[in-house]
């Protein structure tokens, strides 16, 4: 399968210290790619990363194009989306009004047509559609966030920790949508979790992160029978 | 009676003014976080360059519509050369710039222009009173205007794609750049739209309090206070506090005070509103939940 | 920590940093030779330069007031005119109306405005930032209009101001009145300068720098902010009320219209140029906005006005440490050379 987006020799950091120090991974067209890890990990700073939100060395790129030293406005631009740590909901925003700034950079005649597909896919944001999105429960606001960054058209979309502070039940239901994506939309997915069990349900492929460095990599579903890394890397 | 109608009707009219400088000010600082304490300088910039485009024989609206366009971009060009390279400074620095823009541009003006007093032109004949005398052309064309432009920048930032996005800008910039908005330039556009705002009403006092580079500063205290009174991240509260003000100041100065301590009720307002109730009258509460 | 005192002594020690103890004869040669040179323009310069640095060491004591609230304590003022025309009219009132001596007028004056800058002090707690910034900016531009207001007409003299007379000097002393009129304001701003230096370096003044720096680290450490900030308020406003009384005499005239919007702006510029944070700063800042202004005019009468703004945002860009910064900088690459 050919890499949507492939990753060289990553170095991250904030100021002068390096929270990254290096790391090789890819995202196949249409495919899942899991980074798993503990808190501290690098998992926030590897997507932030992606998205020229730090400052970055090594190579990233895109549909064969690099985006290294872009500035994130227009990183967006190429088709990825960013669902942040916070979820970068606009809290003093209506629901209507995050639904719009989602498709900002869009010109096309399909936004209508896409609200509607995704407010068939999230009921309850239809029911919402009037009030401020700070009013939203945890889990609504996650679905807000994840119809937000759908509605750029992504060819590729960063998730970080969508499930995150939810009840189980709410990140069933996150995560069937998630499969949904994967399903219909062939939209590549770069999916940051701590739930590593979800997570490498859905992946294909996945990556171990441990202070910085990629420890361990593979077919999802292998490492997923791996009794031994189950136990020793992801503690279930 | 009929004088105390009067009053409150001459305050409305002065209370726009207000309120539309309180509506620059609240602008810039839902984007930046920033008090402009220039922004009285600009709108007396912007409302001598309208004078100059009068002086070279242009009609009185083809000068207006010009001088909202050319303070349009010193607002952008301003932003983008003194504003930007310090937008994370520390506050003490961000106030020094907004200082030294403030004698820069006023000191400027009035070397170009003078300094001697000059009579601005009303667009509205202001010699017939209306209503039998209850208001003036003036006082009738101007909160016109002002309500004009309150409602068009309302309208902006309500119904178009821009607004929206230069509201998302100055809520929440991360998130802004997330859905690929040029954060910058939705800055650059809130300074030139501040400045456009300023210069109306500018040209709109300068026929009552008559054009010199010093014309402002008064205006811009009871800008303060409005804005302050409505909430300074309130764009509506503050447009409300801008005529309340305005109403307040004209029946203070006609009953209580007289005329000599405007500016000092002006300061009274300020100190009342930021120790009593700092987050203004009409205080926005941001609901959110976790 | 001491491993990083080790490898950076400036960095670990930062702005309070003491030198090696100087032996106290070499101290006291220091004094000798500072007050040679604070003497000198006696018998240097002529009756009109004289009078204007007289005026430059005013300003920069006034500038030393904003200095301990603005730039040791973080709290953003840009109304100290009102403290100065405070003072300016306190010691005007006291002579004109009651022939007080100037002398007796200083107590006086410094008492006012400090309880009135602890006044202000109050409000002031509850501004952060901005709020503040734009408060005191609203006072400075209300202050003329208070000052011309009819019901204190009668003390203020109104719209046409009062006139007073310089101090004579002591019989027996040689000097003329603007030559004593320097002495005096030598020995105010000298006292003033060392009770700031002191005080700067004394424990509530590392308070103090802690309060503007980290507010809540220094909480937690058991400081009293509001004492401390309404306090570094009051002491601002007596030393910058203490420099207006100085200006009223040395100027032997106040008006309300020598107090606008432009005193205070005028202080605040002096502080960025000569260093925030720092009292050699301030005489500098009283050095420049006294003398800036007078080359400039040579070419407009608007041309200070923008000159002032141009340099101050070319300092807030280029030296944001001020003049004293920049001394500094090059002291420190001295002593690295040899």
């Amino acid at each position: 399968m050919p890499a949507l987006l492939e990753v060289k020799g990553l170095k991250a950091g904030y100021g002068p210290t390096h929270v990254l120090h290096g790391l090789d991974f890819r995202v196949n067209e249409g495919g899942v790619t899991a980074l798993l890890g503990a808190n501290g990990a690098g998992k926030t700073t590897t997507l932030r990363a992606i998205c020229g939100m730090v400052r970055t060395e090594g190579a990233i790129d895109f549909l064969g194009q690099t985006l290294q030293g872009r500035a994130t406005e227009d990183i967006v631009r190429r088709g990825i989306a960013h669902v942040p740590d916070g979820r970068g909901t606009f809290m003093e925003l209506t629901v209507e009004e995050n639904f719009r700034l989602g498709a900002y950079t869009r010109r096309d005649r399909e936004i209508q047509a896409d609200f509607d597909r995704l407010c068939g896919w999230f009921p309850r944001l239809k029911q919402r559609w009037r009030q401020q999105a700070g009013t939203l429960s945890g889990g609504e606001q996650q679905m807000l966030a994840i119809a937000r960054a759908l509605l750029l058209r992504p060819k590729l979309l960063l998730l970080d920790e969508p499930s995150f502070g939810l009840a189980p039940l709410i990140v069933q239901e996150i995560f069937g949508i998630m499969r949904r994506i994967r399903a219909e939309s062939g939209v590549g997915i770069l999916l940051v979790e701590q739930n590593a069990n979800l997570a490498l349900e859905l992946a294909d492929l996945a990556y171990l992160l441990e202070t910085g460095s990629i420890v361990m990599s593979g077919i999802a579903a292998e490492i997923r029978e791996d009794e031994a890394i189950r136990r020793s890397y992801l503690g279930y | 009676m009929d004088g105390l109608a009067h009053q409150i009707v001459a305050g409305i009219a002065t209370g726009g003014i207000y309120a539309s400088v309180a509506l620059a000010i609240v602008m810039i600082y839902q984007a930046t976080h920033h008090v402009n304490f220039a922004q009285g300088e600009m709108a007396t910039l912007s409302t001598f360059i309208a004078w100059s485009m009068i002086q070279a024989g242009m009609p009185y609206w083809v000068a207006f519509f010009g001088t909202i366009v050319v303070s349009f971009a010193i607002g952008v060009v301003v932003e983008r050369i003194l504003i930007r390279p310090v937008a994370n400074a520390p506050v003490l620095t961000m106030v020094g710039v907004f200082i030294g823009l403030l004698l820069i541009i006023g000191n400027a003006t009035g070397w170009i222009f003078g300094y001697t007093t000059k009579v601005f032109p009303s667009p509205f004949a202001s010699d017939k009173p209306l209503f039998g005398g209850l208001v003036s052309a003036h006082e009738l064309g101007s909160t016109l205007v002002t309500l004009t432009v309150l409602v068009l920048v309302w309208a902006f930032f309500r119904f178009t794609r821009l607004g929206l996005a230069m509201r998302a800008a100055a809520y929440n910039p991360r998130s802004a750049r997330l859905v690929g908005i040029r954060v910058g330039w939705m800055l650059a556009l809130g300074w030139g739209l501040a400045a456009a705002i300023g210069a109306v009403a500018g040209m709109m006092v300068a026929p009552v309090v008559f054009l010199d580079p010093t014309m402002m500063l008064g205006i811009l205290l009871y800008a303060f206070a409005g804005a302050l009174m409505g909430g300074i991240d309130n764009p509506a509260g503050a447009v409300l506090g801008g005529f309340s003000v305005g109403v307040l100041e004209n029946l203070a100065g006609a009953y209580v005070v007289g005329t000599e301590l405007k500016l000092t009720v002006a300061l009274a307002i300020i100190i009342g509103v930021l120790v009593v109730r700092p987050s203004g009258l009409f205080g926005r509460v941001v609901l959110s939940r976790v | 920590m001491s491993a990083s005192k080790g490898l950076h002594p400036e960095a670990a020690i930062g702005p309070i940093a003491v030198p090696a103890a100087t032996p106290a004869w070499r101290r006291g040669l220091y004094l000798l030779v500072g007050i040679a040179v604070a003497l000198a323009p006696l018998v240097l310069l002529e009756s009109f330069h004289l009078f204007q640095l007289t005026m430059a060491v005013i300003m920069a004591l006034a500038v030393l007031g904003l200095n301990i609230v603005c730039g040791y304590n973080g709290q953003i003022s840009l109304g100290h005119g009102a403290f100065f025309a405070v003072g300016a009219y306190a010691t005007a009132i006291l002579m004109s109306h009651f022939d007080w001596s100037f002398w007796a007028t200083l107590p006086v004056s410094a008492v006012v405005c400090g309880v009135i800058g602890y006044g202000i002090g109050f409000p002031a707690l509850r501004l952060a930032g901005h709020y503040l910034a734009l408060t005191t900016f609203s006072l400075a531009v209300a202050v003329p209009q208070i000052l011309k207001h009819k019901s204190i007409e009668d003390w203020t003299g109104g719209v046409q101001g009062l006139f007073l007379v310089k101090p004579d000097p002591p019989a027996g002393l040689p000097l003329s009145p603007d030559q004593w009129m320097y002495v005096v304001t030598l020995i105010v701003a000298g006292a003033c300068f060392l009770l700031a230096w002191n005080l700067i370096r004394s424990r509530i003044g590392r308070a103090l720098i802690a309060t503007r720096d980290n507010p809540t680290a220094a909480e937690a450490m058991g400081m009293d902010i509001a004492s401390l900030k309404t306090r570094a308020f009051a002491v601002s406003a007596m030393i910058t009320g203490i420099a207006g009384s100085l200006s009223a005499v040395a100027i032997e005239f106040v008006a309300p219209d020598s107090f606008s919007i432009f005193v205070s702006i005028t202080l605040f510029v002096g502080m960025v140029v000569g260093g925030v944070a720092s009292i050699l700063g301030s005489l500098f800042g009283g050095l420049f906005v006294l003398f800036v202004p007078n080359i400039a005019e040579a070419i407009s009468k608007a041309a200070p006005g923008v000159i002032y703004g141009v340099i101050l945002i070319l300092f807030l860009f280029l030296l944001p440490d001020g003049f004293a910064g920049l001394l500094r900088r090059i002291g420190q690459r001295l002593r690295i050379r040899p």
